[in-house]
């Protein structure tokens, strides 16, 4: 099980390897000159030259990706063109609010996805699993800058209850107000797939054969739901949230932008738009490590839901 | 003969496909005494496991329904009981084996705890670890080493798995065990060993049961009785003896002319001609008279009554209804 992990770690190295490559290069290889983003439009070109120079602008394309990876094994991911601020600083502040917004889309997802997904299957083709399954539908396809400005209408705008923007501030009440519209944004399309995912693969385990022998033992039908189906159907369904925090990670970048949510996805934004090379980077790292470790846990998790996948892993394959 | 305990009165059971109305079973009766062995022997298809889910009252509804008759179980109707009796039944009055032991058990729980949770199920208030206990003695019964209650199926054979399938059918001593063909996937070798335990733990506890099989000589061996179902219908019903020393209905000659013999040097079986009727559009006379070598004009025009002989031989043949009591 050990073995596992480290080496599922160790393929980390190559992922970031191969993100920070394709990102530096397209960065790059936009139109802008960032010397003359950052002096203004009034700058000579002698102080631009002299940026340039100074960002290491002139140097060839290659070496200029070897100096940044040298820098990053070092710890050192550079500093922002636009405010001369270390990005390593600028992205761990801004980092837990990320992941708070993403664990409370993942949890949104899960509250309501498995438990209509459960119901779905078990009343298949009733009214109740149709309209779930129409409303997954709508879910899965509503992009999520859309169903945001939607939410903020209908809750800031209209009914007042919530606030429409920032984290909120003083203590956890506050939070919990704020991170409602934007992990409900996030987490809704995430949600309808959970939901989707679940009924399917419920739908396959309930016609298996040990679900009969459940039945048979005279148990009663909550227990057989949960012990005998849900965790066989489990599989399936924690593959679909794993890849769901990536979409989570993506959507973040939206729905921070639409609720000012200070978090990476707004900060990976910002410096885009003013086509702040190392802090896009800077972003772009810390979104991969962290979808590569959700799922690495994802992959851990599976253990302890199927004994015949734990017995792989401690063959170490 | 000792007391009855179930009794199948005129049962029927269809399945609504979207090729139409399936009549899965109809009109079957049938009884089982204490402790008796009957065996249900008939072709893929011809409704035995369908017989056997409707005396659990586990047709899988939609699409199954059960649309008629009765079972008596120690005198009550099954069918009338509440959702919540019928579960307390299962498992510890009424129990399963069902067909293929590699997917009977499920994957992600250990056999011993898969064991335990019929035991625990039906005696509410019983610890935990009794119940582990009183598994881990049902593992040692069926002929495997309690050490391996932790185990989990994958980590059995297939032979292995039935035996936790049938530990989990008489763990809580039941009347009536249903077999629905238990050794149908394994093989030759093991069929007997498992034949042979579900007989001696059967004997033991005077459990009755309900063999399902395409196999005449597991039910020679194993039954007292023996009912030969064909296209959802009882065509032939009576004891071992009666039905083995005299055959009546022209199909279970058929059955038994394609058992293959050692005595005589045949290259081909002796297939049945033909195939069983379409179950959606069954025809309106005897259900067998399109593959029949005895049929008559009046065959195809009304479907024969199961009629009892004096001896209480049952079949379901035109050509014995003057014969009657």
């Amino acid at each position: 099980m050990y073995k596992f992990i480290i080496k599922r770690l160790l393929q980390l190295i190559p992922v970031i390897i191969g993100v920070t490559f394709i990102v530096f290069f397209i960065m790059n290889l936009a139109p802008g000159d960032p010397a003359a983003i950052i002096l203004g439009d009034q700058a000579t070109a002698e102080a631009l030259a002299m940026k340039r120079e100074e960002l290491g602008l002139n140097d060839p394309l290659l070496i200029r990706y070897f100096n940044y990876m040298k820098g990053l094994l070092h710890g050192d991911m550079g500093t922002s063109y636009k405010n001369n601020i270390p990005v390593w600083n600028q992205v761990i502040d801004r980092l837990p609010n990320t992941a708070i917004l993403a664990v409370a889309g993942i949890f949104i997802a899960l509250l309501f996805g498995i438990p209509i997904g459960i119901l779905s299957a078990k009343k298949q083709y009733s009214i109740l699993d149709n309209v779930s399954m129409v409303a997954a539908l709508i879910g899965v396809s509503m992009p999520n800058f859309w169903s945001g400005l939607l939410l903020v209408m209908l809750f800031s705008l209209t009914l007042g209850w919530l606030p429409s923007q920032g984290m909120g501030s003083g203590g956890f009440v506050p939070l919990l107000r704020s991170i409602i519209l934007p992990s409900l944004t996030l987490g809704i399309n995430s949600m309808a797939m959970v939901a989707r995912m679940t009924r399917s693969s419920m739908l396959e385990v309930i016609r298996q054969d040990y679900i009969s022998t459940a039945q048979a033992k005279g148990l009663d039908d909550h227990i057989i739901t949960t012990q005998h189906m849900l965790r066989n159907a489990l599989i399936p369904i924690i593959t679909a949230v794993g890849l769901q925090f990536g979409h989570l990670l993506g959507g973040a970048m939206l729905a921070e932008t639409v609720f000012s949510w200070p978090g990476l996805g707004r900060l990976m934004v910002d410096s885009i738009k003013s086509r702040d090379i190392p802090m896009v980077l800077g972003c772009v790292v810390f979104m991969a490590t962290m979808f590569s470790i959700v799922n690495l846990i994802v992959d851990i998790v599976y253990a302890f839901v199927d004994p015949r996948i734990k017995s792989v892993y401690k063959k170490g394959n | 003969m000792s007391e009855l305990l179930l009794e199948i009165k005129d049962l029927s059971i269809i399945y609504s496909t979207e090729d139409g109305l399936v009549k899965a079973l109809n009109n079957a009766s049938l009884q089982l005494h204490k402790g008796e062995s009957l065996g249900l022997v008939g072709e893929t298809g011809a409704g035995k496991t369908t017989l056997a889910r409707g005396i659990m009252r586990l047709i899988p509804n939609p699409p199954g329904k059960i649309v008629g008759g009765e079972i008596f179980y120690e005198g009550k109707d099954l069918l009338k009981l509440k959702d919540k009796d019928m579960r307390k039944l299962r498992g510890q009055q009424i129990s399963m084996i069902f067909q293929d032991p590699m997917t009977s058990l499920n994957p992600v729980m250990t056999a011993g705890d898969q064991i335990r949770e019929v035991i625990l199920a039906h005696n509410p208030g019983m610890s935990k670890k009794e119940g582990r206990k009183q598994a881990e003695d049902m593992l040692e019964m069926v002929g495997i080493n309690a050490s391996r209650y932790d185990n989990y199926p994958h980590q059995f054979s297939g032979g292995m798995k039935q035996r936790v399938v049938i530990a989990i059918a008489l763990a809580c001593n039941p009347s009536l065990l249903i077999a629905d063909e238990p050794t149908t996937a394994l093989d030759v070798t093991i069929q007997a060993q498992v034949l042979e335990m579900i007989h001696d733990l059967k004997e033991k506890n005077n459990t009755a049961m309900l063999l399902i099989t395409h196999d005449l000589g597991v039910v020679a061996q194993n039954c007292d009785s023996v009912a030969i179902i064909y296209a959802g219908e009882i065509v032939e019903y009576g004891t071992l003896r009666q039905v083995y020393k005299k055959i009546l209905h022209p199909y279970t000659e058929g059955l038994f002319g394609s058992v293959p013999s050692l005595d005589t040097t045949s290259k081909r079986l002796n297939a049945i001609d033909g195939m069983m009727p379409d179950p959606t559009q069954l025809p309106k006379g005897c259900k067998f008279a399109d593959r029949c070598k005895y049929a008559e004009k009046r065959c195809q025009e009304r479907n024969p009554e199961l009629i009892e002989l004096a001896d209480g031989h049952k079949v379901r043949c035109i050509r014995y209804e003057h014969e009657g009591r």
